[in-house]
C-alpha cells in the first residue's frame, strides 16, 4: 500500500491527541460521576472513555497504544460484569432483595458534604463492561487483516 | 397389586432374565427356560373358571396415576378368561414347538424370547384390563413386540418391509382408538368400562356417539385385519412361524375381536355398530376367502384365510348385537349368533395355530413353502399330514371337526339375521347368508388347496432343498395337541360350552339379559344350514377340481388396483410429496424467510385489528408540532429515501448516519439529554463498524449494482410501514390507565438519592434490565472476537 512507501508525519495529529486525550478522559469522567444527578453515567462515559483510546489507536498504532495501556480488554469486560453483578449480591448483607441500592451524605476531607450511594458502585460495572467491549471489537477487528 | 396383578406382569418381570439365560447357559435352548412361565400361569387361569362359570367376576385394582383417576385394575370375566387360556395355553405350545423350531446357535434367541414374553404380557394386560387407558398402553405394547417379532431377521429386507407397515397401520388404528376412548371419557367421565355399562343410554345419545364409535371400530379392525386394513398381515408372515402362529393367528389378531365384544354392551343398542361391524366383517370374509385361493405360498395361504375367518367371527358379533333389538330375547332366546363367534374364535385359535405349525414343519423339513414345488409328502410326513387334514378339514366346515359345529352356527346365525326386521334389515339382510355362502365355498376351496397340494400328487424331490422327511416328535407335539382338541371338541363340545361359552357369551351381552345354557350339538336335523354345507362341500369340490380352468380369473384385476400397490404409492407418493412441499417453502434464502414473517406480521396484526375494531384514529392527546420537528422529521424523510434508493453502498451508509444524528437531534428536541448523548456516540460507532465492514467485502461482488425493484418487497415493507403507524396511532389514540412516571418524578430523589431520573432508573429502579444488557453487550464482544479470531487460526492450520 501506499503509506508503506512513503512515510507519513503525523506530528500534529500525535501532539493534538496527546493534549486532547486527557481532557476527553476527564470529561468523561465527569460525565461518568455526574450520572446521578445531571446527564451522564456508566454508560455514556465508558464510551467517551472508549473514544479517548480510539484517538489514540488512530494517531498511534496498534501496537504502541497496547504498550501505552496494556490492559486486557476482555478481562476489564468480565471484571465490570462482577463488579455489578456484586454490587447486586452486596444487598444480600443487609436482608435486601438483589440489587437494592442505598444512599447518604458523608463528610469527606478534600470533597467536604459528599453524597455517596451504592449505585455508583453498579455504575462503575456498566462503565467498565462499556469500555471492554468497545474496545474488544475495535481492537479485534483493526487487528484482523 | 394382588396376584393376578403379578400374573399379568409375569411376563416381562422374566423377560429382563431371559437375555441372561441367553447369555450364560448356552448349551440348553434359551426355550426350555421360558415355557414354564406360559404353563404355570396356564393353570392359575384355568382356577379361575369355577368363579366365572358361575356368573362371579373377579375385580383387583392398584392405583396407578391418582391425579388422573387411572387405575391398574383388572378384571376377569367369561370374556377375558376365554382369551387369557388362549393366550397361554397356545403360548405355551408356542414355545414349546420354537425350541424344535429356532436353532440355537445360529439364532439370537435371547431377543426372541424377550419380544415374546413382551408380547404375552402385554396381550395378557389387554384381556385383563378394565382401565381403557391401561388397555391402550397394553393394546400398543402387543403393536410394539409384534414390530419387534416381525422384524427378527432384521438382515432380510421383506421383514423389515412387513415390521414397518404392520406397524404403521396398527399404530394408527391404535392412536385413533385412543382418541376414542377420551371421547368415551369424555361422555362417561369414567375410565372404567364396567362402569360405562351401567351408562349405555347417555352414550348412546351424546353428539359424539358416532365419532367414538368409529374411532374405536377403526383401532379394532386396524388390529384385526379386517378390510381394507388386512395388508399388513400377509407382510407379517415374514416372522419366524412360531409367532405367525401365535400372533397373527391365535391372539394378536383377535385384540380387535375382543375389543368389540368388549364394547359391545355399550355400543350394541346401536344399529349402525351392528351395520359397520358385520359388513366390514362379512365383505372382509369374502375378500379374505377369494384371495386366499390364489396363494402359492403356504403361509400366505393361512394369512388371507386368517383374514377372512377374523371377518367371519366379527360379523357374528355384529349379527349378535343386532339380535339385541328383537323382543323376543327378552323370552330368553340367547342370541346364536353371538355364541357362535365365541366358539369359532376358539375353534380358529385352536386349528389355525396347528395348520401353521404344519406350514411350519413343512418349511422346515423341506425347505420350501411354494405349493408349485410341493406335493407328494402324505407318505414321507404322515403325523404332519394328519393333522393338516384335521386343521384343514375343521377350517373348511366339515364334521367331525369343531369348525363343523361353529360354521353351522354361523350359518343359523346369518340366516337367522333375515327374519329380523329393524332398521332395513328385512331388504338387504338377505345379502349376508348369501355371502357368508359363498365366502365358505372359497374357504373349502382353499382348504383343499392346503392340504393337497402339499400331500398329494406326485413328490418331487429334485425340487427340494433339503431331502424331505418327518419332522422331530418335539416338534409334533404341539400341533397335535392343537388337532386333538379339533376332534375333542366335535365330540364332547359340551366341555367347553358350559365352562367357557356360557360366562363369556354372558359377559358381552348387556348385564340385563340372562344367558341360557348353550347346547352345541353335532345333529340338528334337516334344516337349511345342513342343506347350505352340503352346498358348500359340492360347489367346492367342483370349483377345486377345475381350479385349472377359472384360474385365469384372478388376472383379470390388474395388479396395480391392488390395496398394496395402494398402501405402498401412497406411502410413496407421500414421502414425496412432503418432501416437494419442503422444499417448495424451505428455499435456502433468508429473504424468503423474511417474507413469510412479514406477511403473517401484516395478516395476523391486521385481521386481529379488524375483528377486534381496533383502529382509532384520535387527535386529543396530540401536542402542538413545532417548526423544528418538521423540519428534522423531512431530514429522517430525506435521509431514509437517499438510503433506499442509492446506488452506492457509501451513499447509503451516510444517509443512514444522517438519519441517526436526526434521531439524536430529536432526542435533544424531546429533552432526553442522557438518550442523545448515547445516541450519538452508538452512531458514530456503528457508521465507523459499516464502513469497516464495507471496506472488507470480497473484490468479487464488489461491483455495486442497483438495488432490485421487486414488487413484492415494496409492498411487503409498504405494508409493514403502514401496519405499525397505524397501530402506533391507534394505540396512541385510546390510552388506557396512567403512566407510571408520576411515581419515578417523586422519589427519584427521595428513594435513590439521584437527580438523574434517567439514570436513576437505570442503576436503581431497573438495574436487573442494566445488568443483562451490559451481559448482552460483553457476549456481543467475545462472539466477535471469537468469531475473528478463530477464523484466523482455522486459516493458520490449513
Amino acid at each position: 500500500m501506499a503509506n508503506q512507501k512513503i512515510k507519513t508525519n503525523d506530528v500534529i495529529l500525535q501532539t493534538v491527541t496527546q493534549i486532547i486525550l486527557f481532557i476527553i478522559i476527564i470529561f468523561s469522567i465527569y460525565l461518568f460521576f455526574a450520572g446521578h444527578n445531571a446527564p451522564g453515567g456508566g454508560f455514556i462515559g465508558g464510551l467517551m472513555t472508549a473514544s479517548a483510546i480510539v484517538l489514540l489507536l488512530i494517531a498511534f498504532d496498534i501496537k504502541t497504544v497496547k504498550k501505552i495501556i496494556p490492559i486486557n480488554y476482555i478481562l476489564l469486560t468480565s471484571i465490570g460484569l462482577m463488579i455489578a453483578v456484586l454490587s447486586g449480591v452486596g444487598s444480600f448483607f443487609y436482608n435486601e432483595s438483589f440489587l437494592s441500592h442505598t444512599f447518604d451524605h458523608f463528610h469527606l476531607p478534600l470533597l467536604g458534604e459528599t453524597e455517596l450511594a451504592t449505585a455508583t458502585i453498579f455504575d462503575l460495572g456498566v462503565y467498565l463492561v462499556v469500555i471492554g467491549v468497545t474496545m474488544t471489537i475495535i481492537q479485534t477487528i483493526g487487528e484482523t487483516e | 397389586m394382588s396376584l393376578l396383578h403379578w400374573a399379568i406382569l409375569s411376563p416381562f418381570i422374566f423377560a429382563l432374565f431371559v437375555p441372561l439365560f441367553f447369555k450364560y447357559l448356552k448349551n440348553i435352548h434359551t426355550g426350555w427356560f421360558v415355557l414354564p412361565l406360559p404353563i404355570l400361569l396356564f393353570f392359575y387361569f384355568i382356577s379361575f373358571i369355577q368363579e366365572t362359570m358361575h356368573g362371579e367376576t373377579i375385580k383387583e385394582s392398584v392405583a396407578w396415576i391418582r391425579s388422573l383417576n387411572i387405575s391398574f385394575t383388572a378384571h376377569v370375566d367369561g370374556l377375558s378368561l376365554l382369551f387369557a387360556l388362549l393366550i397361554t395355553g397356545i403360548g405355551t405350545l408356542v414355545i414349546l414347538y420354537s425350541i424344535f423350531y429356532l436353532n440355537k446357535q445360529k439364532e439370537q434367541l435371547g431377543s426372541f424370547y424377550l419380544f415374546l414374553m413382551l408380547f404375552m404380557g402385554a396381550m395378557l394386560g389387554v384381556v385383563l384390563s378394565d382401565n381403557i387407558i391401561v388397555l391402550y398402553t397394553f393394546w400398543e405394547l402387543t403393536s410394539l413386540s409384534s414390530f419387534l417379532l416381525i422384524g427378527y431377521w432384521n438382515n432380510r429386507e421383506k421383514s423389515r418391509y412387513g415390521a414397518q407397515k404392520s406397524l404403521l397401520i396398527t399404530v394408527f388404528g391404535g392412536l385413533s382408538m385412543l382418541g376414542g376412548f377420551i371421547l368415551l371419557y369424555l361422555i362417561t367421565g369414567t375410565f372404567s368400562i364396567q362402569e360405562m355399562m351401567n351408562q349405555t343410554n347417555q352414550i348412546l345419545n351424546h353428539e359424539l356417539f358416532i365419532p367414538t364409535m368409529i374411532l374405536i371400530l377403526l383401532g379394532a379392525f386396524t388390529k384385526s385385519a379386517q378390510f381394507p386394513f388386512y395388508i399388513w398381515l400377509p407382510d407379517a408372515m415374514e416372522a419366524p412361524t412360531p409367532i405367525s402362529a401365535y400372533l397373527h393367528s391365535a391372539t394378536m389378531v383377535k385384540a380387535g375381536l375382543y375389543l368389540v365384544a368388549r364394547l359391545s354392551p355399550i355400543f350394541a343398542f346401536s344399529s349402525t355398530w351392528f351395520w359397520i361391524v358385520s359388513s366390514v366383517g362379512i365383505f372382509t370374509l369374502l375378500w379374505g376367502s377369494i384371495n386366499a385361493v390364489k396363494q402359492t405360498d403356504l403361509k400366505a395361504i393361512l394369512a388371507f384365510s386368517t383374514v377372512s375367518q377374523l371377518g367371519m367371527i366379527m360379523s357374528l358379533l355384529g349379527v349378535g348385537a343386532a339380535s339385541l333389538h328383537l323382543e323376543s330375547l327378552s323370552d330368553g332366546i340367547y342370541p346364536v349368533a353371538t355364541t357362535a363367534a365365541i366358539f369359532h374364535l376358539f375353534n380358529h385359535a385352536t386349528f389355525k395355530g396347528s395348520l401353521f405349525m404344519v406350514a411350519g414343519i413343512v418349511d422346515h423339513e423341506t425347505g420350501t413353502r411354494d405349493i408349485r414345488r410341493l406335493g407328494g409328502l402324505m407318505t414321507v410326513m404322515p403325523i404332519t399330514f394328519t393333522i393338516a387334514v384335521i386343521g384343514s378339514f375343521s377350517m373348511a366346515g366339515l364334521p367331525p371337526f369343531n369348525g363343523f359345529l361353529s360354521k353351522e352356527m354361523f350359518f343359523t346365525g346369518m340366516v337367522e339375521l333375515t327374519h329380523m326386521d329393524f332398521s332395513n334389515v328385512q331388504t338387504w339382510g338377505i345379502l349376508f347368508p348369501i355371502i357368508a355362502w359363498i365366502g365358505s365355498i372359497f374357504t373349502f376351496v382353499y382348504c383343499m388347496i392346503f392340504v393337497f397340494k402339499t400331500f398329494t400328487g406326485p413328490y418331487k424331490p429334485d425340487q427340494l432343498k433339503k431331502q424331505a422327511h418327518e419332522a422331530p416328535i418335539g416338534m409334533l407335539i404341539s400341533p397335535i395337541i392343537l388337532a386333538s382338541f379339533v376332534v375333542i371338541v366335535f365330540f364332547y363340545p359340551d366341555l367347553i360350552s358350559h365352562t367357557i361359552l356360557e360366562p363369556t357369551v354372558a359377559a358381552i351381552l348387556p348385564a340385563q339379559y340372562i344367558v341360557e345354557e348353550i347346547h352345541i350339538k353335532p345333529w340338528h336335523g334337516f334344516n337349511i344350514e345342513l342343506f347350505m354345507t352340503i352346498g358348500v362341500v359340492i360347489s367346492g369340490v367342483l370349483l377345486y377340481k377345475l381350479w385349472p380352468k377359472w384360474q385365469a380369473i384372478y388376472n383379470i384385476m390388474p395388479n396395480k388396483l391392488t390395496l398394496n400397490k395402494g398402501y405402498d404409492h401412497a406411502l410413496a407418493s407421500l414421502e414425496k410429496n412432503s418432501s416437494n412441499l419442503t422444499k417448495l417453502y424451505m428455499t435456502g434464502f433468508i429473504r424468503d424467510y423474511l417474507i413469510y414473517i412479514f406477511s403473517f406480521f401484516i395478516l395476523i396484526l391486521g385481521a386481529t385489528m379488524v375483528i377486534k375494531d381496533g383502529f382509532v384514529f384520535n387527535t386529543e392527546n396530540i401536542t402542538s408540532i413545532r417548526l423544528y420537528e418538521v423540519i428534522l422529521a423531512l431530514v429522517m424523510v430525506a435521509g431514509t429515501i437517499t438510503t433506499v434508493l442509492s446506488r452506492s453502498r457509501l451513499t447509503a451508509i451516510i444517509a443512514l448516519s444522517s438519519v441517526g444524528y436526526s434521531l439524536s437531534l430529536f432526542f435533544v428536541l424531546f429533552r432526553a439529554p442522557d438518550l442523545a448523548l448515547t445516541q450519538l456516540i452508538i452512531e458514530t460507532v456503528s457508521v465507523a463498524l459499516f464502513l469497516l465492514a464495507f471496506y472488507h467485502l470480497p473484490e468479487l461482488t464488489k461491483h455495486e449494482r442497483k438495488l432490485h425493484f421487486r414488487f413484492v418487497h415494496i409492498l411487503i415493507s409498504f405494508g409493514v410501514g403502514i401496519m405499525v403507524t397505524l397501530i402506533a396511532i391507534s394505540a396512541n389514540s385510546q390510552r388506557v390507565g396512567q403512566s407510571i412516571s408520576k411515581y419515578y418524578e417523586d422519589f427519584s430523589y427521595k428513594l435513590a438519592g439521584g437527580k438523574n431520573m434517567v439514570n436513576v432508573i437505570l442503576v436503581d429502579f431497573r438495574g436487573f434490565d442494566t445488568l443483562f444488557e451490559i451481559t448482552v453487550l460483553g457476549i456481543a464482544s467475545l462472539a466477535i472476537y471469537s468469531m475473528i479470531k478463530l477464523k484466523v487460526a482455522k486459516e493458520g492450520e490449513s
